[in-house]
């Protein structure tokens, strides 16, 4: 109990103790459903058990959180003594545990999603500048402390940042897939009740055909010939069995297309934020892009009651490799294809870059993904278009 | 910049060729589903067509010296299928048809060829068919462009058409299916069309098989005569039949299907068989 009391929260006046809000999340915090509900609608719910249990938690917890207590009259003429922790949180809204939540998408998305939920972010690296009323753990999930942390906090919901945006290039294919494999059985035995996993559109694998908007159903035939492609559709179908091996959990995989974003550190983003690129000559595929806030948007969307399934996500527009580089008025280096793989070999060499040569073939061949299905089921709708998403960067 | 300013100066340029009646039509053409980038889902940029068609017309007013007959029958709005015979090594017939189409149908159409798959690894040719509305062939792609009321053109023969040895000149080859499930699946008319002239452009004597396999071609034809890089100067006649509507399930059985495509190769045959019976010389 006092351990649990410790680093959580923010917002002050509701009525809340650590006590309590565990009452209430096990007794009524069955389905997403309700809990989402509680949120704010505490006040009514524990006015008598807070009146029991306040002077023990008060006795409790003095000593490690700055505390304030005040009266509070209720509607009923019943008085309350309240308990107030600076920077303390109410505990009774949903937890939603963030893996890989150091990373830079993972950051993005805990700023985001702390104002409506409680986050338990655990990644192997440090998130220093989290916001206050983020839990972070540094554990590997692949360890018993991880286990034993999601096993205790019992989170309802689940967000599982997938391999391709991990910034972390060099990391072994079977660790994350043994992670992957954990956090599922995790989400299970927790009994979660919803589990969003960020994949990626580019897994349907850029070709000479694929300019056709693949839906959901298109195979991913990204993998063939980039083995960090093949580790996150790995990823992707081990989540998609979890459709039908635990289906207590609302699963949702969501696809976004090329990421963009003032905080994000992937190739995409990087590249346009240079002002000289080198491009392939002769080849000039068509993109899609989406902003870092609109997948937040998506995510928030995924982990409301209800849609199961798989999501491709992408922009409001698409438009062809050299448009959006004038767009953003970057300068082309035409190279052909062998010039190019050339140069990138023996700078990978010299570790003078961390660009896969296989990565060219997005400036080849094109991706379209069709995204109606989000639209449809999900709800969302991209707020910003092509040109407003290549302005924030 | 001095790249970019260079290519629009040739731009210029060649755009000031253009016939001003051809560029008044590319610029009646449906613009509705360009986006703020100027180019469609697909990538298509009408513009670009004022670059690629002083080329095209020139070749079809002097070189080709098309004659268009039956231009009536292309539908002016809505999807339609242009589904015809393909001939002569190298695919200036489509060309030649989507040019007559763009510029002689009652409303100027952009016709959106499938083109061969591996036409997607070559550089420019690659971007300048996306741009130009040129999509590799792919019947979910097909579909998509039907979808959005575009018209489309498909040689059932494929390559079995175009490398034909001059020997069977004028015989049409077997008919794919695709083309017809396309049509039942997305209720879309069927415009048949056939093309003289072509087959003479590059009269192939023999087909080099293990020639063609060695440089991963769909054929390695011996044409005779050939001087140049370019096709004889033929003249070409397209005659253009009537829009032809079928009814059923587009997942019917082969033979079902089989029965519907054979209505279509006859009737394209007849119209080859006519033209020919119809034409006085190869070259004028």
């Amino acid at each position: 109990m006092a351990k649990r009391s410790l680093p959580i929260t923010a917002t002050t006046d509701v009525v809340t103790t650590d006590v309590v809000t565990t009452d209430v999340v096990t007794t009524d915090g069955a389905t997403t459903d309700d809990a989402i509900a509680a949120v704010p609608a505490l006040e009514k719910a524990p006015t008598r058990t807070a009146k029991k249990k306040t002077t023990k938690v008060t006795t409790k917890t003095t000593a490690k959180a700055p505390t304030r207590t005040r009266k509070k009259t209720n509607a009923d003429g019943s008085v309350v003594v309240v308990e107030e922790r600076r920077g303390s949180a109410r505990s009774s809204r949903p937890r939603v545990l963030v893996t890989g939540a150091a990373s830079a998408l993972g950051r993005v998305l805990c700023r985001r999603l702390h104002r409506t939920y409680d986050v338990l972010a655990i990644d192997t690296r440090g998130f220093p500048d989290r916001p206050k009323d983020v839990e972070h753990h540094e554990v590997d999930l692949r360890r018993k402390a991880a286990q034993t942390l999601i096993k205790k906090k019992k989170p309802e919901l689940v967000v599982h940042i997938g391999p391709l945006h991990d910034d972390r290039t060099r990391l072994r294919g079977s660790a994350l897939l043994e992670s992957t494999a954990t956090l599922l059985k995790l989400v299970e035995q927790v009994g979660a009740q919803k589990l969003v996993v960020i994949s990626s559109a580019l897994l349907y694998g850029p070709s000479a055909v694929s300019a056709a908007f693949m839906t959901e159903d298109a195979a991913l035939l990204g993998g063939q010939q980039h083995p960090r492609m093949a580790d996150a559709i790995a990823v992707d179908m081990m989540v998609q069995s979890s459709f039908w091996k635990s289906p207590a959990t609302q699963t949702v995989i969501l696809r976004p297309v090329h990421l963009i974003g003032p905080h994000l550190d992937n190739l995409e983003s990087r590249m346009l934020r240079q002002e000289h690129v080198p491009t392939l000559l002769g080849f000039d595929p068509m993109l899609q892009l989406l902003h870092e806030d609109d997948l937040v948007d998506a995510v928030a969307l995924a982990l409301a009651p209800g849609p199961r399934g798989v999501f491709n996500l992408c922009g409001t527009t698409q438009a062809p490799l050299s448009r959006i580089l004038e767009a953003r008025n970057i300068t082309s280096w035409p190279l052909p294809m062998p010039l190019l793989k050339m140069a990138l070999t023996r700078l990978s060499a010299l570790r003078l870059t961390r660009i896969d040569e296989r990565d060219l073939i997005h400036l080849k061949y094109s991706c379209l993904v069709d995204g109606r299905r989000a639209e449809k089921e999900l709800g969302f709708f991209a707020h910003r278009g092509l040109r407003e998403a290549l302005a924030d960067l | 910049m001095v790249r970019r300013s260079v290519l629009s100066k040739i731009t210029e340029v060649v755009e000031g060729l253009l016939d001003p009646r051809v560029r008044a039509r590319i610029d009646a053409l449906p613009r509705g589903n360009l986006n703020e980038f100027g180019v469609d889902p697909f990538g298509c940029d009408p513009d670009i067509l004022k670059v690629v068609a002083p080329l095209m017309v020139l070749l079809k007013e002097r070189y080709f010296r098309v004659d268009a007959h039956g231009t009536e029958n292309i539908p002016g709005d809505g999807r339609f299928l242009l589904i015809g015979n393909h001939s002569g090594q190298l695919p200036f017939d489509a060309a030649m048809v989507a040019t007559t189409v763009l510029t002689e149908a009652p409303k100027p159409r952009l016709v959106r060829g499938m083109v061969e798959r591996w036409s997607a690894d070559l550089p420019f040719i690659s971007e300048l068919f996306v741009r130009a509305g040129q999509i590799v062939g792919d019947p979910r792609t097909c579909a998509k462009l039907l979808d959005a009321d575009e018209a489309v053109m498909v040689f059932p023969e494929g390559v079995r058409g175009i490398s034909k040895l001059f020997a069977n000149r004028y015989q049409l080859g077997a008919f794919g299916h695709g083309f017809m499930r396309l049509a039942l699946s997305t209720r879309t008319p069927i415009v048949p069309f056939a093309v003289i002239g072509a087959e003479e452009q590059a009269p192939a004597i023999a087909d080099i098989r293990p020639l063609a396999r060695l440089l991963g071609l769909p054929s390695a034809p011996v044409i005779f005569p050939q001087i140049l890089p370019l096709p004889l100067p033929t003249r070409y006649r397209i005659w253009f039949g009537e829009p032809m509507q079928f009814k059923g399930a587009a997942d019917d059985d082969d033979d079902v299907i089989a029965g519907q495509v054979k209505k279509v190769k006859n009737t394209v045959q007849r119209m080859v068989d006519h033209g020919l019976e119809r034409r006085t010389s190869v070259f004028f």
